[in-house]
């Protein structure tokens, strides 16, 4: 039990059992699954669908702050290529042809690895502050975003573009499997090859790194392309979602909720180490407070509230020194060193 | 080759700042000319100062003020603030300066004019206030307030449903997509539609939430609602883009919006007014943001120097599937 407790992901895990079971006890049918037109439907499905595009961003976000850097523009990368995908579609004479789709996905990627490098850049090669560098193309970001869609929403009619929004694959929806796939492939970059524990060593003290023999620039420059990439796609899901590119509002304040996952997950704003598991748990718990929010029909003015009480309970509970005073155990230095899983 | 290249620069410099007094001076001499006999060539001069171009709404406003000035014979300049209360401050100065005739703006927020406003009625330029309130204690300071009442738009949805639920005799179970939590919009048409609602006790909201007056907002919002309440009658979206993302959701529900769920929205963009059309919306009641030609008749008269009212609606209207199928090949935006 107390290695249990102990475990990293403890408490995250149990937040996100706790909610789930605040809303099935408001509501038993919460966590009622059913198929329908031969795909599973239910609000847990749809917490799932949703916090794909989070999940993904999140992943970025946590190769940049393993770094000792922050990534401000993710969410204006997802409305810019969100909105060039769109843009495209709604150019093509059919819009459900498969090859335009994926010319779209292309050119979106490209774009956004055009974004991930002028960002890494700032940071890597010029040595702007982070938290500045990105903070550049977030607000310019938006302006391009609009200047695409020329200050209009961009409505399409794809159902291959959809897809990637709401379809379904073996009766769960499509996004999951995009952000697993994401995943998988990071975690294996990171995990399987010394590439995870370089980007820490940077993170933890980008000097001597490079007095040890790593090239750190490459590496800080190569954690803003991944994040800008992850937010690409996580512009797709978000457009697709509802057919549309609206350049003002697509991915508006994702950055946050991604830092604030990555946080939720343990990871550490200082850089170093960095724990995949934990920001997917961190961005399920997000997105759950927000359906929780609607399925619960917590009033608009008290909803801000409620996310903050939760919020900043995860985070005390997480910080063994808070847990400490009240269970009045002598402070173990284990937590904090335990080995890292992928 | 530094030291020519910096005698260039400084020398440029001198140059530009000249040319730039001189045109200054120029302009002042030329607009002090139409200030003194403004009559001279017969044409108004109106400054325009617009909050910025955040959304297709925003765009078709100023296309209207921009075409209906070019329509009525009015110079107008034309100035977009960028979301930002000092560009528009700065914007309001300008036009003092150049001694326009009439100056108009959608104020970005509300509060903070008393002092610019001053300066312009000191300097003897009426002021009319588009689309959005200032909250001066000094009603003198402008002379009117051109835009859309949100109240009636959220009443008038309110009423059409009044009078559609007259033969329903069981309760009939609305949920309510809100716009931006604080935003007049959002509060005025919630206000507007329940106070039209209760003239019928059997009309009940059982739900009701902000979606952001987006898309996505409104969609993920109405997916826990079709969850939480199975039997949902009605949906009232306070814009268009909400009411889009929600039939999604009700399609994706299994049941048919325009009938199983009816769905009465805000705005008439060109989007809704398609959905309008094609029966999945019932009813949507318009705010324009085409009011370029009541704002150039109002400078007109303010020019003049007649009294015109404190408070001007905007010329709006409703729509059914059929009125919409009728507008939407004229339909601007």
């Amino acid at each position: 039990m107390s290695a249990l407790k102990n475990h990293r992901l403890f408490w995250p895990v149990l937040v996100l059992v706790a909610l789930l079971t605040a809303n099935a006890i408001y509501r038993p049918s919460f966590l009622a699954v059913q198929m329908r037109d031969g795909h599973l439907y239910g609000s847990v499905i749809d917490i799932v669908r949703l916090s794909a595009p989070l999940i993904l961003v999140a992943l970025g976000m946590t190769l940049v702050i393993a770094t000792g850097g922050i990534d401000l523009s993710v969410g204006s990368i997802c409305a810019i290529s969100g909105a060039v995908a769109c843009f495209y579609i709604s150019q093509q004479p059919d819009q459900n042809s498969l090859a335009s789709v994926l010319t779209a996905l292309v050119l979106g990627l490209g774009l956004a690895l055009v974004l991930g490098a002028w960002n890494g850049v700032l940071v890597a090669i010029i040595g702007i502050q982070p938290i500045i560098a990105t903070l550049i193309l977030m607000v310019a970001g938006r302006g391009l975003a609009q200047l695409i869609t020329e200050g209009q929403i961009i409505t399409i009619n794809s159902s291959p573009y959809k897809t990637i929004g709401v379809g379904h694959l073996l009766t769960l929806p499509f996004a999951i499997f995009v952000a697993l796939a994401v995943t998988v492939l990071l975690a294996a970059l990171t995990r399987r090859t010394a590439l995870g524990m370089i980007i820490e060593s940077v993170g933890g003290n980008a000097e001597a790194s490079r007095l040890a023999g790593i090239r750190s620039r490459r590496i800080i420059f190569l954690a803003y392309v991944i994040s800008a990439v992850c937010a690409a796609i996580a512009g797709f899901m978000l457009t697709a979602n509802v057919s549309s590119a609206d350049g003002n509002s697509a991915g508006l304040w994702i950055e946050l909720d991604a830092i604030l996952a990555v946080v939720i997950g343990g990871t550490s704003l200082a850089g170093g180490r960095f724990f995949f598991s934990g920001t997917i748990l961190g961005a399920l718990i997000i997105q759950t407070l927000t359906t929780t929010v609607y399925a619960m029909d917590i009033s608009p003015q008290t909803s801000l509230l409620f996310k903050a009480v939760v919020v900043i309970a995860v985070c005390l509970i997480q910080a063994p020194a808070f847990r400490d005073k009240f269970t009045r155990r002598k402070p173990t230095a284990v937590s904090q060193k335990e080995q890292v899983p992928a | 080759m530094l030291t020519t290249g910096k005698a260039l620069t400084r020398r440029h410099a001198v140059a530009v700042l000249t040319a730039t007094l001189l045109t200054a001076g120029l302009a002042a001499c030329g607009n002090s000319d139409t200030g003194d006999k403004p009559a001279d060539d017969g044409k108004l001069t109106l400054g325009f100062s617009q909050v910025g171009a955040e959304s297709g709404w925003r765009t078709a406003n100023t296309n209207s003020i921009k075409e209906a000035a070019a329509a009525a014979g009015i110079e107008l300049k034309f100035d977009d603030a960028q979301q930002k209360q000092e560009n528009q401050i700065k914007a309001i100065r300008n036009y003092i300066q150049q001694k326009v005739d009439v100056i108009a703006f959608s104020p970005v927020v509300e509060s903070g004019w008393d002092t610019v406003l001053k300066e312009a009625k000191d300097a003897g330029i009426p002021v009319i206030l588009t689309d959005r309130a200032v909250d001066s204690q000094d009603k003198t300071l402008y002379k009117t307030f051109i835009g859309s009442d949100f109240v009636k738009e959220g009443k008038l949805s309110g009423e059409w449903l009044v009078n559609e639920s007259k033969s329903a005799t069981g309760t009939v179970n609305i949920v309510e997509l809100q716009g931006t939590t604080g935003s007049a919009p959002a509060n005025d048409r919630k206000k507007g539609f329940a106070a039209a609602i209760a003239a019928n006790p059997n009309l009940k909201v059982i739900a009701s939430q902000t979606g952001d007056f987006t898309r996505a907002g409104g969609k993920a919002v109405m997916e826990q609602f079709l969850k939480a309440h199975p039997k949902i009658d009605v949906l009232f979206a306070h814009n268009d883009d909400m009411g889009l993302g929600a039939l999604e959701a009700i399609t994706a529900a299994g049941k048919v919006p325009g009938k199983d769920i009816k769905i009465i929205t805000i705005d008439a963009v060109k989007d809704g007014m398609q959905a309008l059309a094609d029966g999945k919306f019932n009813f949507i009641a318009e705010c324009s943001p085409l009011l370029g030609p009541q704002l150039m008749e109002l400078v007109k008269k303010v020019k003049a120097g007649e009294t015109v009212p404190a408070r001007i609606e905007t010329q709006e209207t409703t729509f059914t599937p059929e009125q919409a199928k009728a507008a939407l090949p004229t339909r601007k935006y």
